[in-house]
């Protein structure tokens, strides 16, 4: 049986070494690991921003896609903990003369890195490399599938604000389809208690996800406590769903008229980077219902917190 | 497990009031004083000897909470243990701090501590009050205010048993049977 498999099965406590996926992980351990997110955030309002916990420790941070925000967000959380970071992008390195996945994380390995934050267009990926490599794997977006650190934040986000996560009404909005933070949203806030709806174009919303579905923006946020409000990915419209993105705004938008009529008490976040005047309205983002600036500040403390879980304690079970 | 009590509920609370005493005579009072309970039982500790302080000088001390989880020098030798939160919301700067804490053992404790409150500032000086010194150092740390101090055997326990967390005030020394 494979190492990522038996992560999912066992998922206990004591058995943690890779993190990839929000799915099969157990409730009591995403509870554990919200906790300890808001524990170490602590550190981030310190005068001086460091703990040596992680000292010695070499983190590498491989990025097959392009990123600023989560690949910002690893290295500062590493740092904050005192490991070493290096940042490998595809592009400009040896990936481009041909290098296999195998053979650059095989020579990563070889480096005496401690554990690889991975994000890769091809789903599956960074399970696959939790297989190969000995050191923990964590997975900072893989393909359509999931983005778990940032379900873990939306969480902490969440929690921060409300003080509870379980008996909320969370909406999901957009393209659910294309969305890896929706899948990891979806199981995440699903573990802890919370009701998840997906709202978006019917084409974009995927059947075989279990939740209510509904492709009426009023009905899908009307009474709800958390807005999530993804990403319409123009780069990934290729089946026609979207005829136009003024189409979509005036359908889907999430605009201060339609909060104020249908969720005036709700949260709104947002996974960033955001198309403004499309997916969602400045007014929103920059208003006093956007929780957009506090979610990228929880990213920090959790990533802080996966790398302490993973990096820390003995792995026997 | 062969038990023997080696402070009851009014040795402990004598033991703290000592130490309080002796705080304040050494510091001329207690105006600079900011007293750090290192988690967990060093922290009802500190109130208690907060508490003694009151009585004693008519100030209230300052009580600051500190977890030493991220400092441990030995914490990826352990089995995965989550971390509480520190709470020092006062500046330790041109403080003098005494860190709060019940049993001395190894001193690594101490040492973690020592260098979580230099992240917090630079306090004017750190004394240490520990309300048991079991002895077996493996570092060069001492005690300024102790409660008692015990001879103990490395496979021995103390136990420091508090109201706040346990229930009932008493410390014991614990042995292995043969």
């Amino acid at each position: 049986m494979t190492r990522g498999l038996m992560t999912v099965l066992k998922g206990s406590l004591k058995s943690v070494r890779d993190f990839t996926a929000l799915e099969g992980i157990n409730a009591e351990e995403l509870a554990a690991l919200i906790d300890l997110a808001e524990t170490l955030k602590d550190v981030l309002e310190r005068p001086i921003k460091k703990v040596p916990t992680l000292r010695g420790k070499a983190i590498a941070n491989v990025f097959f896609e392009p990123s600023t925000r989560t690949r910002n967000s690893f290295e500062l959380a590493a740092k904050y903990m005192s490991a070493d970071v290096i940042n490998f992008q595809s592009s400009g390195s040896s990936v481009e003369k041909g290098e296999t996945l195998w053979d650059t994380a095989r020579n990563l390995a070889a480096m005496a890195i401690d554990a690889v934050v991975i994000r890769h267009q091809v789903a599956g990926v960074p399970g696959l490399l939790a297989d190969l490599l000995d050191v923990p794997v964590i997975n900072a977006g893989d393909g359509m599938h999931e983005h778990p650190t940032q379900g873990l934040l939306d969480l902490l986000t969440v929690k921060a604000h409300y003080g509870r996560i379980g008996g909320l009404q969370v909406a999901i909005v957009g393209d659910v389809l294309h969305s890896r933070v929706a899948r990891s949203d979806l199981w995440g806030f699903t573990k802890m208690g919370a009701a998840v709806r997906l709202v978006g174009p019917p084409n974009l919303l995927p059947s075989e996800l279990e939740a209510p579905m509904t492709s009426n923006l009023e009905d899908g946020i009307r009474g709800c406590d958390v807005i999530q409000v993804l990403r319409l990915q123009h780069e990934r419209q290729t089946s026609g769903a979207v005829p136009s993105m003024r189409e979509y705004r005036e359908r889907f938008g999430v605009t201060r008229e339609r909060l104020e009529k249908w969720a005036p008490d709700a949260l709104v976040m947002h996974p960033g980077p955001q198309n403004r005047g499309v997916e969602i309205d400045s007014e929103v983002l920059d208003g006093p219902q956007s929780a957009v600036l506090s979610q990228v500040q929880y990213g920090v403390a959790v990533r802080m917190a996966v790398l302490y879980r993973l990096l820390g304690g003995t792995h026997d079970i | 497990m062969a038990e023997a009590e080696i402070l009851d509920h009014d040795g402990m609370r004598r033991a703290l009031m000592r130490i309080a005493h002796e705080i304040v005579e050494r510091n001329h009072g207690a105006s600079q004083l900011m007293l750090v309970g290192i988690r967990s039982r060093g922290v009802p500790l500190a109130w208690r000897i907060q508490h003694n302080i009151k009585l004693i000088e008519e100030v209230t001390v300052p009580v600051e909470i500190l977890d030493i989880g991220l400092y441990r020098d030995d914490w990826f030798q352990r089995p995965f243990n989550p971390v509480k939160s520190s709470d020092i919301s006062a500046t330790v700067n041109h403080r003098v701090v005494v860190l709060v804490d019940d049993v001395l053992f190894t001193g690594r404790t101490i040492r973690a501590a020592m260098d979580a409150l230099s992240d917090y500032g630079r306090p004017l000086a750190i004394q240490l009050a520990v309300l048991v010194d079991r002895g077996h150092r493996e570092l060069p740390i001492r005690a300024d205010f102790v409660g008692k101090n015990i001879p103990t055997s490395r496979n021995e326990k103390v136990l420091v048993r508090v109201k706040e967390v346990d229930g009932e005030d008493r410390v014991l020394l614990s042995r292995p049977l043969e």
